[in-house]
Formats: structure tokens, C-alpha cells, sequence
């Protein structure tokens, strides 16, 4: 393991923070910062390798406070984009800070591809349910109902589960977290930086201004997240609750959430959470658990190795040709083939 | 055994047509390439339909392709045909104003039945008295049941034997201009030998079959030769524009030391740039077919802010898609080439037909005051010296670069003198591997007004790009009122300053008379005949032909300056002589302009040009 030893301070730029007192991005800035230097050491990445790639959004500004490559683009477009960085360079370690509008909005298509080809890019998907930077519209994880300016009536669109979809699109990774939960932020982080092929760490992230508290429900503060949330961790049991006496067990083809002791259950009864399966049934239902029937997940829910990792695929096969290839230069390429003399 | 009468001739054209999957392409190919190596002039130009098979025997459904070879150098794939080969009723009438007064027609007897006269529109039971062919030299081998008694015993079922018909009438084609069959049989051993002899040895058979048919049944009164071009010396091959401008792109990168990347998403015309791109994993390239227009374009920016020499190629509906990806490439200044292969526009327009319509669209449409530079080839071969040249303005000048070709150019094939490498300059990007003392500023330039190009994995050179607007040396993001304004003229000086860096408009004629031609990218072929042909006659004419729209190459006002009339020349509605105007408000610009998916003909061109002389 190389021993860079970086502390958060040599990630922050010299550009003021400008998201808006009190947001959510603070924290996930914070955490992005404390994960890099173990996520160095671990992986032996050097600072100058590491590089952020973003899309438009307050989430977006992310990549301007981080004092390492960065490349703000344009709406929807950072997984795209962050794909044609790592195919070019694969040794980077490409990371995309986007939100809830941007990747799974105007940028869908290209984030759900990104996933499909399970490019190895550490993403952190944002998830406010609305559109802050231009003032408070729903985004495509706006509850049903939800009135917000261009919705003043309600929406009548069902929202996106981003566990779900990217579970949907056979991504190998993905995570959930909390903005308030910093140091569970850093530990998804981490392991979908370890983890080779494209990672989805969700934060579920407060916009003070257009949709305090959309959260808050389940997330409020600590106690709420004990009771309301569940934290996965691979052969841990599934157990939540101040007293960890609620867990969750598969009864006819569905999660229920017990108590243990209660009603006959057992602690023997109670799952353990397997992220490595390739299977994606479980994982796409933990995922899909939504307050109040059940706990919200939280953790790595899903982190499956897959040789099929794109940008090393692109690589090896370009190795592999060029090694056995007859044309070697230009001059050769143009040789080839069919050619005739004038004398 | 070639008993016939043999005549010299300087030029033939020959138009092969069928149905979409009659195999034409490839049979209008194996003649022009056995022209080729004859050393003839060639031109090809293959005419196709957007549908892969439409309704057979319909009008929609007919391929074309036309070669045009010359005992001289030849420039264009000739405007209306001496040989039409018409594998059924609909080519033929489809391709009955092609024909030259007089011209030699090859239908295939078989395809005449009522109910190919009635799928083909005609009104009558004679078709050939319908179209007015009477005095034309009409020849109707029973093609496809020659085929398939050529074929008895062969094994093969009668889906298969008749596919074979295309290359009877190919047969008919080499004995009529004195070919010989060696490279076609060769290329159809290639193809075919190891998978399916049996298909190979019937495809040979038909073709011989062919020959023998046309040298003994009396029916062609006369043979052809064309005899080779004086050509320059050194080795050939064939290419078409869309493989000429991949193997530009390689060039560069070869030249430059940069990888190359390309994202893409396939579009007619364009595709095949995609595709052999992806072959050339042999020269380390790198390509992603992309989930859309403008991933293409998106993985381009990321691969050349990663170091990458990255291209995009597409056609005009993506462009369209692409511009606002464009403008981010601007701002973030990264060198980067956009391939347009323009198309029948707007919309899906006509997605196999050329046009030159795109050339606003390529100039201004984006948003902002967002400069590019903007270049055009002309030829089929010379896609490969604009690709290059499209390349290293945008790396030696940080910014991205449109080229524009058009379906003419990138599907019609032409022989190429094979160059050396050796013989194309260094490109030299401005990269940046340490910070200079006082700090790495991004947006520090150089003479040419390039910014580094410093991308990630450099030590100490970590800094931040985006579509934001820039301070003018820091990078970072800026709303100050004056700095906008210098980083607006700052990059419209960047882009007009190219203009120092490529070579001066040059006339074909002379620098002074009665007429001026102006053109640009693919008509030059057909304006460059034009012109020819009325300056043999003693014409006051001269061309003026561009391969650089943006910035214009130097010396155009003296050039404009020395004619008594200018006449613009284009397959749109008047873009470029718009932009003349606007550029060049002391001169006159009259236009000549089509809009008909097809290439100028030579003909319509002189006729214009006489009636402004």
C-alpha cells in the first residue's frame, strides 16, 4: 500500500464555497475530501491523477472547490464526457459529481449507458428531488404530487428510484448515504473507488431553499436515521432500530421488516446482506424500500466484480490487435491492400 | 477471341442500376477498380437509396453506381452515361435521363413481364418505344436465365444463382471495354473462397459466362479500350472520401504523437468513417460508438482533455445535436475535429443524396459568439490531406475544427498516388508538462493565441476548465463585464489568426478575365471540367475554389478584384455567397445554385457559365 499521506486540505481549492449556507453539498464536498487520501493510498493513486468531471447544477459547482484536474461541462453530458477521459487515459481516476436533473434528466441516456458499459468512473449522484440552481422545479425524483413552481398543482409523474435504475441498466455498484452522514458518505466513496467498474454512490441531499426537508422524514437527525434507515454492510446482518432488534427477512417473495423476538422471528431469520451477489433481485428490492413501510437503505447495496470493465476492455483489445498487426504506421496503412505501379 | 470491331475512345462513362440488393455497388466497384489498375482516370459515384431493400422493382428501390474512366486524368464521374447497365425495368427508366444521346442500354430481358412494367410505373407494354429509346443501341440479354443455365449442376439453390446475375452483366461490361476478369476474380476468391466455395466458383462461372456470352452472340458490334492516363508516376491505390478522411486522422495523430480517439454514433454518410476507425486498432486508435450524437461528441471533449487527439464524425441532423457540446469545446479550448458529411437537408432530409447545405449551420450554429474554423475538402483523395489539416489546426491552435465533406465526395472513390509520411509536416501541440515559474496558467497563450494543453495526470499542472465564462489567464470562473469582452475577441482573434497559418487562395486560369468561378468543398471536380472545357474553347474563365470557408485564405479580395463577374457555385441556396457578401461588401456575387441531391453536371455548368460570358 503507498503511503501518500494526503490530508483532506490537499484537495480544496482556493475557490470560496458558494453553495448556499445550510446545503447539503457541504458535506459531501467534506466527505469527497477526507475519502481521497485513503482512496490514494489504498489504490496508489497519485493526486495528479485524480480527476472530476462534472455536468450543470449546484451539484455540478463541485468540481471547481477540488484542487485536482477538473472539467465543469454541460447539462446531462458529465458521464459522457468522464467516458472519453477514462477510455483515453485509464490510469486517471475519474470521478462525476452530478445531480438528480442532470443524470437523470437531460443526461439520462448517457448515464444509464455509462452504467451499461460499466465504464470505471466513481460518480456521485446528488438526490435533492429538485432543480436548485434554476429556482425550485421538480426533477424526475420529485415525489408524486409535489407542488413546486412549474408544478403549482402537483406533479402527476411518477419519480425515478436511482438504486433502482441503475440496479436496471446491470450496474456493479451502487451506494446510498446521507449528506449528515459524512463518515458513511467516505465509506461509500471508498469502496466505489476500490471497486473496478463504474460505481453510483446516491447522496440523499438537502436543498435548504426549494425542498427543505424532503428527507427529513427518515433523516432528520440521528435518531430518526436509526429508526427510519437501514445501514447495509456485506455479511452483516440486516438489523436497524437504536436497539438493532428490527431486521429484515424474505416472506413470500417480499421484504418484511420484523422484530426480532417478536412474533416467533429469530435472529436466525433475520438476512444477510450478500452485496456481492450477481443476482439483482435482492438488491434491487432493498433498494427500492421506501419510508414509512420500510427502512430506507443505506450502504453499498450492490458491489459486484466484473471483468467487463470498458475502458480496460478498449485498452486490451487495442493492445491485443496492435501486437499481431501488420500495418504498424501510416505508411504501411496506406501499402495495404490493393495498390499499382505507374511507371 | 475478340473478333469484333475496336475503337480508342478518351472517356467512357457506365452506369450500372438495379434493384437495392442486385449487388450493383459491388459490381459498379470490381469494374472501376479493374479500370484502376489499367491505369485509367477513374471517378465513381455511387447513387443509392435510403432504404436498405425497398419493394422490389420499384422506382424507390433502385442503386446506382456510375464510373467514369479516362485516357486522361479525371475529375468528375461524368454527367450522363454511354453504357447503362439496367438490371430491370425500374432502373431503366429511373435512369433514362442519364443517358447520352445514342448511348448503349443493357436491360435484362428476363425483368420484362407486365408485371414489372406495372411495379415500374409504365403505360404502355412498351417500354422501350415509353421512354423514347428507339434509336438508342437497347440490348436484352436474358440475364438472369443465362445466369442460371450457366449455373445448372452447380448446386446452388435458386435464391443463390440468381444473385449471381449482377456479375453476368459485369461479364458483358469487361468484354465490351476490353477488361480483362483477373482482379474481379481474384477479389471474389477473397470474399467468398474460404466460406463458401461453392458461391465463389459460381460467381467466377457467371462472369466468364458473361464475357462469352457478349464476344460470341454478335449483339455488340463493337469493343472499347481506354487506354491508360498519362498519370504521374509512383504507387496508386483506389479511395474513397470517407476512408481517406479516417486515414487523415491517423496521419495526424501518427504526426503529432497524440492517440487518437473517436466518438461516434453511426449516420448516413458518415458511418463508414466510424468504421474503418475501428479497424485501425492496428494503429492504436481508439474509437466508442457512443449511445448518441452528443456522447460522440462528449467522449471526443473528455478524450482531448485527456491528451487525446479526438474526432467526431456525423452529418448534418448531427450537428445539429452536437453544437451545444461544440460551444463547451470552444469555451474549455480543446482541440477537437467535427466531421460533417453533409446530406440532403433539413431533417432527415435525403440521408444518401449530397448537398452542400450545412455550411451556415457549421459557421454559426451555435450559441454565443463561438468562432471555429471551418475547412472543406474537395475530392475523394484529398479528404486525407484536409482530415490532417483539420487535425493540426485545432491541436496547434487549441481549438475545435469542422470539416466538411459531403456524400459525393465520401462515397465516390477516385485512384490516390500513394504520398509518403515523410513528406507531412510535424504537428506540434502546445503541450504543457511543467509549470513555468509563478504558477500554471491555463489560459496563458502562446503566439498563435493557443492556451496549454495540460491534461490530467500532469503533476502539478491540476486546474479547472468548464463552459463558464474564464478569467483570461486564471481559468476560473469570471462574470466580469470586461473580461467577457476580452475573452470574446480574444477567441474570434484566435480563430482569425489560423488564417496566417494556411495557404493563399489559388486561381485555376488566369488571375484576370471575364468570368470567375467560385466554389468550395466537393463541387471542384465538376467546376474544374467545366472551367477546363470553356477555357480549351478560348473562354475568359477561371476558377477560384475554397478549402478554407473560416478563416478565408489571404488574397482573396486581389483575386475577386481581376474579373468583370463572379459567380458562386454551390449544391445549396446561396450559403457561401452570402458569407462572400458579408465578407467582401465591394463585389458583385451572382449565383448558381441546386438543390436536386445530386452533383452538378458538367453540361448544366457550362451552360450557365456561357450565358454569363
Amino acid at each position: 500500500m503507498a503511503q501518500y499521506n494526503y490530508t483532506p486540505a490537499d484537495f480544496k481549492s482556493d475557490q470560496e464555497v458558494r453553495w448556499c449556507p445550510g446545503c447539503g453539498d457541504h458535506a459531501v464536498l467534506n466527505a469527497v475530501q477526507r475519502a481521497l487520501p485513503e482512496v490514494a493510498d489504498a489504490l496508489d493513486i497519485p493526486h495528479n491523477k485524480f480527476t472530476f468531471i462534472s455536468g450543470i447544477g449546484c451539484s455540478s459547482r463541485f468540481i471547481y472547490y477540488m484542487k485536482t484536474f477538473g472539467f465543469h461541462t454541460i447539462h446531462g453530458r458529465a458521464n459522457a464526457v468522464a467516458t472519453g477521459v477514462k477510455c483515453a487515459n485509464p490510469e486517471l481516476s475519474v470521478w462525476v459529481a452530478t445531480g438528480d436533473g442532470d443524470s437523470l434528466a437531460i443526461g439520462g441516456n448517457h448515464f444509464i449507458h455509462a452504467i451499461r458499459r460499466n465504464v470505471d468512473l466513481n460518480v456521485i449522484l446528488f438526490n435533492n428531488e429538485i432543480y436548485g440552481l434554476t429556482k425550485g422545479q421538480y426533477s424526475p425524483t420529485s415525489k408524486l404530487g409535489k407542488i413546486t413552481k412549474t408544478s403549482p398543482y402537483g406533479t402527476v409523474e411518477k419519480p425515478f428510484n436511482p438504486g433502482e435504475l441503475v440496479i436496471g441498466a446491470k450496474g456493479t455498484f451502487f451506494a446510498r448515504s446521507i449528506d449528515a452522514e459524512v463518515m458513511l458518505t467516505k465509506e461509500c466513496l471508498v469502496a466505489g473507488a476500490k471497486h473496478k467498474g463504474m460505481s453510483v454512490t446516491e447522496v440523499l441531499q438537502n436543498c435548504v431553499i426549494f425542498n427543505d426537508k424532503t428527507h427529513a422524514a427518515f433523516a432528520a437527525d440521528k435518531a430518526t436515521r436509526e429508526e427510519h434507515t437501514i445501514t447495509l454492510r456485506h455479511g452483516e446482518k440486516m438489523l436497524f432500530g437504536k436497539e438493532r432488534t428490527k431486521g429484515l427477512v424474505f416472506e413470500n417473495m417480499k421484504l418484511k421488516v420484523v422484530t426480532v423476538g417478536e412474533d416467533g422471528y429469530t435472529i436466525d431469520d433475520v438476512l444477510v446482506h450478500d452485496a456481492h451477489e450477481s443476482d439483482t433481485t435482492l438488491h434491487s428490492m432493498l433498494a427500492a424500500m421506501k419510508y414509512p413501510d420500510y427502512p430506507v437503505a443505506v450502504g453499498v447495496i450492490r458491489c459486484v466484480e466484473d471483468d467487463a470493465v470498458y475502458d480496460r476492455a478498449v485498452e486490451r483489445q487495442v493492445e491485443e490487435i496492435k501486437a499481431a498487426a501488420k500495418i504498424r504506421c501510416v505508411d504501411d496503412l496506406l501499402r495495404s491492400g490493393e495498390t499499382w505501379e505507374i511507371k | 477471341m475478340n473478333n469484333s470491331q475496336t475503337t480508342d475512345l478518351q472517356d467512357v462513362v457506365i452506369r450500372f442500376s438495379g434493384d437495392s440488393g442486385d449487388g450493383m455497388q459491388l459490381t459498379g466497384t470490381l469494374f472501376s477498380e479493374t479500370s484502376a489498375l489499367l491505369g485509367n482516370g477513374i471517378s465513381t459515384f455511387p447513387d443509392y437509396p435510403a432504404e436498405i431493400r425497398a419493394p422490389q422493382g420499384t422506382i424507390a428501390g433502385v442503386s446506382g453506381f456510375q464510373v467514369h474512366i479516362g485516357s486522361r486524368p479525371v475529375t468528375n464521374p461524368g454527367d450522363y452515361c454511354d453504357v447503362l447497365v439496367a438490371m430491370n425495368l425500374a432502373a431503366l427508366k429511373a435512369n433514362r435521363k442519364w443517358l447520352k444521346k445514342g448511348a448503349t442500354v443493357i436491360v435484362d430481358g428476363d425483368s420484362i413481364t407486365e408485371q414489372n412494367m406495372q411495379r415500374a410505373g409504365f403505360e404502355t407494354l412498351d417500354p422501350i418505344a415509353e421512354l423514347g429509346l428507339e434509336d438508342y443501341n437497347v440490348v436484352v440479354p436474358d440475364i438472369t436465365s443465362l445466369t442460371r443455365a450457366a449455373l445448372e449442376g452447380s448446386g446452388l439453390d435458386n435464391r443463390a444463382v440468381v444473385k449471381c446475375k449482377n456479375m453476368f452483366a459485369l461479364g458483358i461490361c469487361f468484354y465490351l471495354y476490353n477488361r480483362p476478369s483477373d482482379h474481379a476474380l481474384k477479389y471474389i476468391d477473397g470474399k467468398f473462397a474460404k466460406k463458401n466455395p461453392a458461391v465463389a466458383e459460381a460467381n467466377k462461372r457467371v462472369i466468364r459466362a458473361g464475357y462469352d456470352y457478349a464476344a460470341n452472340t454478335h449483339q455488340f458490334a463493337n469493343t472499347y479500350t481506354v487506354a491508360p492516363a498519362p498519370l504521374q508516376k509512383g504507387v496508386y491505390r483506389s479511395i474513397s472520401g470517407n476512408v481517406a478522411t479516417a486515414w487523415g486522422f491517423c496521419a495526424a495523430a501518427e504526426k503529432s504523437g497524440r492517440p487518437l480517439f473517436c466518438g461516434s454514433y453511426p449516420i448516413t454518410p458518415a458511418t463508414v468513417i466510424l468504421e474503418e476507425l475501428a479497424k485501425r486498432k492496428d494503429l492504436g486508435v481508439k474509437t466508442v460508438q457512443a449511445e448518441d450524437e452528443i456522447a460522440g461528441i462528449c467522449t471526443a471533449i473528455g478524450a482531448a482533455f485527456a491528451g487525446n487527439m479526438a474526432v467526431t464524425t456525423t452529418s448534418g441532423p448531427g450537428l445539429s445535436l452536437k453544437s451545444e457540446a461544440l460551444g463547451l469545446a470552444v469555451m474549455a479550448e480543446l482541440p477537437l475535429v467535427v466531421v460533417d458529411v453533409q446530406r440532403g437537408g433539413p431533417s432527415t432530409g435525403l440521408p444518401t443524396k449530397t448537398e452542400q447545405s450545412d455550411l451556415l449551420q457549421a459557421l454559426y450554429g451555435r450559441n454565443g459568439e463561438c468562432p471555429v474554423p471551418v475547412i472543406a475538402a474537395s475530392s475523394p483523395s484529398d479528404c486525407f490531406d484536409y482530415a490532417f489539416e483539420a487535425s493540426r489546426i485545432a491541436m496547434e491552435h487549441m481549438t475545435p475544427v469542422i470539416l466538411l465533406t459531403d456524400g459525393f465526395i465520401a462515397n465516390g472513390s477516385e485512384p490516390w498516388r500513394i504520398p509518403s509520411m515523410s513528406d507531412y509536416p510535424a504537428i506540434n501541440p502546445p503541450v504543457v508538462d511543467q509549470a513555468p515559474e509563478g504558477g500554471f496558467m491555463p489560459y496563458a497563450r502562446n503566439e498563435k493565441l493557443a492556451r496549454g494543453w495540460a491534461f490530467p495526470g500532469k503533476a502539478g499542472l491540476e486546474h479547472r476548465v468548464g463552459g463558464l465564462e474564464k478569467h483570461s489567464l486564471r481559468g476560473t470562473i469570471s462574470h466580469d463585464p470586461a473580461n467577457h469582452q476580452l475573452m470574446v475577441s480574444t477567441r474570434a482573434a484566435k480563430v482569425a489568426r489560423v488564417q496566417e497559418d494556411i495557404p493563399a487562395l489559388k486561381i485555376t486560369g488566369d488571375d484576370s478575365g471575364e468570368l470567375l468561378v467560385v466554389g468550395w468543398g466537393g463541387t471542384k471536380g465538376h467546376l474544374q471540367s467545366a472551367v477546363e472545357q470553356l477555357r480549351e474553347q478560348g473562354k475568359s474563365i477561371s476558377l477560384a475554389h475554397f478549402n478554407y470557408i473560416n478563416p478565408l485564405p489571404k488574397g482573396v479580395a486581389e483575386a475577386f478584384a481581376g474579373f468583370r463577374k463572379i459567380v458562386v457555385c454551390e449544391l445549396n441556396d446561396g450559403q457561401f455567397a452570402g458569407y462572400l457578401r458579408r465578407n467582401f461588401r465591394q463585389f458583385e456575387f451572382l449565383q448558381y445554385n441546386k438543390c436536386e441531391g445530386q452533383p452538378f453536371t458538367v453540361v448544366e455548368l457550362k451552360e450557365k457559365f456561357n450565358s454569363l460570358l
